[in-house]
């Protein structure tokens, strides 16, 4: 009955906020609204959701039987917490009217006068719900990157409070700072569709939790392998789809540089995908699936930044250079290094977003975007010093506010899994399901985990 | 009471077809088959998973576990190494026990007569 009240009263709370959108639906659109841009731009918006189930199969995947489900669940619930928290205050904390080139305010919290006109500060010509669920489906997307650092030993109510604090303390900020009229954009930095914003703080927050919680238990001594690869492969396959809508969407109208953004992604991670799996090939005699999908998200992590601002060639270089670049933090400097990052978001992410975001300052062309800048190929070094502070900027902001979020986490709440939970397997310990049903193969039935407590209650009555 | 005796073949799975056929040969009826993980001689393999090299020292085998009082142990002992013979390391190994009983739980009999088929007892 408790429950039942509170459940209640938070519906009736949730209400209470949603009223001025409402009536705001209510308003009537300006014929400013291009029809072919806001069918583009919500078609990207909904690409862009599928990566966060894509990334939740692609995670899933890579980490053991035992773990799979708490790993996909991770990124999957995301997608329903983010998106509440993004609705109540995030986009406005984000994208809402700007406080000293430093925050949003919350006058668009719970999405009041966020409405389907346009708002010219960020498009002319779709609605302003239409970029508002757009950004949305990034901040969803950026949060569910995370968990792939402490995948298999978090506890499922520690991540819950992690992932709504990095939201809101980090993520929307830096957010801000370069698109939401924040100091970084001021300042000329150059960040296309979330290198930085999405990548860089992603990647350097992942590392930062993985050394402040520690390695999984037997990491170093036990083997640890990907359970189901095939399912690694569909998750990477939906995420290079969504990227399309990523990227190309990032132009927020179906023109040229759209055109341009989604041909320089696939360029970017063909690229990346061809030389991290060269690159394997020569290191260690075979060339893996796993160096494949890996190599195609380095390359799409790299293009991400630099994609409304170079042309072709140069996204071959980027590409190429990310497969090698990453390979080599994955490989190389992980192994020398001994942290236990599980899915490589440092590796990858991290690395990945940072040779994108300096990439965008050797590569940049006012050829391929007027609204750009040159980079210092075309003629201006100043960009690669811009692109540079936007990367120190982010690194810190990102491993200052996550060591001060777990920090404070620990306070209250027990983030790690304790040994006997990490043995059994989060799927059991947080979940109370698991993935696959330990059967015999031949008939389909399962081998005894012991009986169902409902019959035997319903036997013992009857006896 | 016969003498009872297990008879433990552990080998390649591959080989599981040939072994069953061969067993089947010299009228060996029944037999319990486990896939299972193991080691002698064999060294294993490397996998290579984003870079980092993972030694697979434990090979999958095959346990085929055979109880017989009246087909006589050297008889099995010959066909299963035949069938699962190639020369090289990992053909496996073969175990005997000795068994000290034997219960058919459908009828409840004991001892040697719970293990072979009933049609081929002497009268």
């Amino acid at each position: 009955m408790k429950k039942l009240c509170t459940i209640f009263s938070m519906c009736l709370l949730l209400m209470f906020i949603l009223v001025p959108v409402v009536f705001a639906a209510d308003a009537p659109a300006e014929s400013a609204i291009d029809t072919g841009d806001t069918a583009f731009v919500l078609i990207c918006a909904a690409l862009v959701m599928l990566m966060t189930p894509g990334l939740a199969l692609f995670y899933g995947g890579m980490v053991r039987t035992k773990n799979a489900l708490s790993t996909i669940m991770q990124s999957f619930f995301i997608l329903g917490l983010i998106t509440v928290q993004w609705v109540l205050f995030g986009y406005s904390l984000a994208f809402g009217p700007d406080i000293n080139h430093f925050i949003g305010s919350l006058d668009w919290a719970g999405l009041s006068g966020v409405g389907l006109d346009p708002n010219p500060d960020y498009s002319e010509t779709i609605p302003h719900q239409a970029f508002m669920i757009f950004q949305g489906m990034f901040a969803v997307l950026t949060v569910a990157l995370i968990t792939g650092a402490f995948a298999e030993r978090m506890r499922f109510p520690a991540f819950v409070v992690f992932a709504l604090a990095w939201a809101t303390f980090v993520y929307d900020p830096v957010a801000h700072w370069v698109w939401g009229g924040g100091w970084i954009g001021e300042l000329g930095v150059l960040d296309f569709a979330g290198g930085t914003v999405v990548h860089i703080i992603s990647g350097v927050s992942g590392l930062v939790v993985a050394l402040m919680i520690g390695k999984r238990k037997g990491y170093g001594t036990d083997v640890i392998l990907p359970h189901h690869l095939p399912m690694t492969v569909l998750g990477a396959a939906l995420l290079w789809f969504g990227w399309f809508g990523f990227n190309a969407g990032s132009a927020l109208s179906a023109n040229g540089l759209a055109a341009g953004a989604f041909a320089v992604t696939q360029i970017a991670a063909a690229a990346a995908t061809v030389s991290w799996v060269l690159t394997e090939w020569v290191q260690h005699g075979k060339p893996t699936i796993l160096g494949a999908v890996s190599g195609c998200i380095a390359g799409l992590v790299a293009i991400t930044p630099a994609a409304g601002f170079v042309g072709p060639m140069p996204a071959l270089i980027i590409g190429l250079g990310a497969g090698i670049i990453c390979f080599l933090a994955v490989a190389v400097a992980k192994a020398k290094l001994g942290y236990d990052d599980a899915l490589d978001v440092f590796g990858i992410h991290g690395i990945g977003g940072t040779w994108g975001a300096i990439a965008t300052g050797l590569f940049a062309s006012t050829a391929v975007n007027p609204g750009g800048a040159d980079g210092l190929f075309y003629g201006n070094a100043g960009q690669l010093t811009t692109q540079l502070i936007g990367v120190v900027a982010s690194w810190v902001v990102a491993a200052v506010m996550t060591f001060i979020i777990l920090k404070v986490i620990g306070l209250f709440m027990q983030i790690r899994a304790t040994a006997d939970q990490e043995i059994q397997g989060l799927d059991i310990t947080d979940h109370g399901e698991r993935g696959y049903a330990y059967q015999d193969f031949m008939t389909g039935s399962h081998i005894g985990l012991g009986s169902a407590s409902q019959d035997s209650s319903a036997k013992t009555t009857s006896v | 009471m016969k003498p009872i005796t297990k008879i433990e073949i552990i080998t390649r799975p591959e080989k599981l077809e040939e072994l069953k056929a061969a067993m089947n040969k010299i009228a060996v009826t029944g037999m319990t088959v486990t896939q299972v993980y193991g080691c002698g001689l064999t060294k294993g393999h490397t996998e290579v998973y984003r870079g980092q090299e993972y030694n697979i020292n434990l090979v999958p085998k095959v346990k085929v576990e055979i109880v017989v009082c009246e087909v006589p142990v050297e008889k099995v002992l010959e066909a299963a190494k035949q069938a699962c013979q190639t020369g090289k390391i990992g053909d496996g190994k073969i175990f005997v026990y000795p068994i000290a009983n034997a219960v058919r739980i459908r009828t409840g009999e004991e001892g040697d007569i719970a293990i072979v088929d009933p049609a081929d007892m002497p009268k």
